[in-house]
């Protein structure tokens, strides 16, 4: 199987992780993907740039361990998910996630989940840079209502 | 015991990256934080009780009643805001 988790500074081909994940396999009938980018501007302010950082090898486990429950959850084809690290600029993609299934229905639902389900419990954490300066992002409620859908348990907001 | 810490984001901005700390055997997360907080100033603000501060012992997200054995790491970071 292709490696579903991938954690890099550089860049993603939508088109090129679509064709990997559908490659090989003719029993796939959708693929929802999902694409993260930069916005420009953040609580009324221009962000120049923004900075990731992340836990070496606890992010790949805990994203793994994503699909893994998505897989149990949902029935499902491949996944792949690429986030990005280090210095991004205003409009260029931050994380990819890509889901195969035979049906658009599970591929949908897999898809929001495990995005709700990254961006909770995965150890990133973005810092903004704007003409005031650089600031670490805080993380919404909002997010944690997401994954509590599901019926999962954040609490990282809080 | 030896138990190896490691901050991240804004609290590894204040505390630095990492720290060796011994603990009595049969330690929790939370009797670390307490012995870190006891540690210094700056460690008794960054990681005060009532600050959002999450934390994983040897890279497993965790509360603070997860016990601690030898060698373990454990961090300790801000809210999560990826994606």
């Amino acid at each position: 199987m292709a490696e579903r988790v991938s954690v890099r500074q550089a860049d993603f081909d939508l088109s090129a992780e679509v064709a990997a994940l559908r490659a090989g396999d003719a029993g796939v009938g959708a693929v929802v993907a999902f694409v993260g980018t930069v916005r420009e501007h953040s609580g009324g302010q221009s962000v120049s740039r923004m900075e990731l950082e992340h836990y070496p090898g606890m992010t790949e486990a805990a994203i793994e361990a994503m699909i893994d429950a998505a897989a149990q959850r949902f029935d499902i084809r491949a996944a792949r998910v690429v986030h990005r690290i280090g210095v991004l600029e205003p409009s260029d993609q931050i994380v990819l996630v890509a889901v195969s299934s035979a049906h658009r229905g599970q591929a949908f639902q897999a898809c929001e989940f495990l995005m709700d389900y990254l961006k909770t419990q995965a150890p990133f954490w973005k810092k903004e840079s704007t003409a005031e300066g650089s600031r670490w992002v805080d993380a919404r409620s909002s997010d944690d209502a997401a994954l509590e859908r599901w019926g999962l348990r954040s609490g990282n907001a809080v | 015991m030896k138990v190896q810490v490691r901050y991240f984001a804004s609290l590894r901005e204040a505390l630095g990256a990492q720290q060796s700390l011994d603990m009595p055997a049969g330690s929790t997360v939370g009797a670390l934080r307490d012995a870190l907080l006891a540690g210094s100033a700056r460690h008794a603000d960054v990681l005060a009780r009532g600050r959002a501060v999450r934390c994983a012992v040897n890279q497993q997200m965790c509360d603070e009643s997860a016990v601690l054995v030898d060698g373990a790491e454990v961090a300790f970071f801000p809210p999560v805001t990826g994606g």
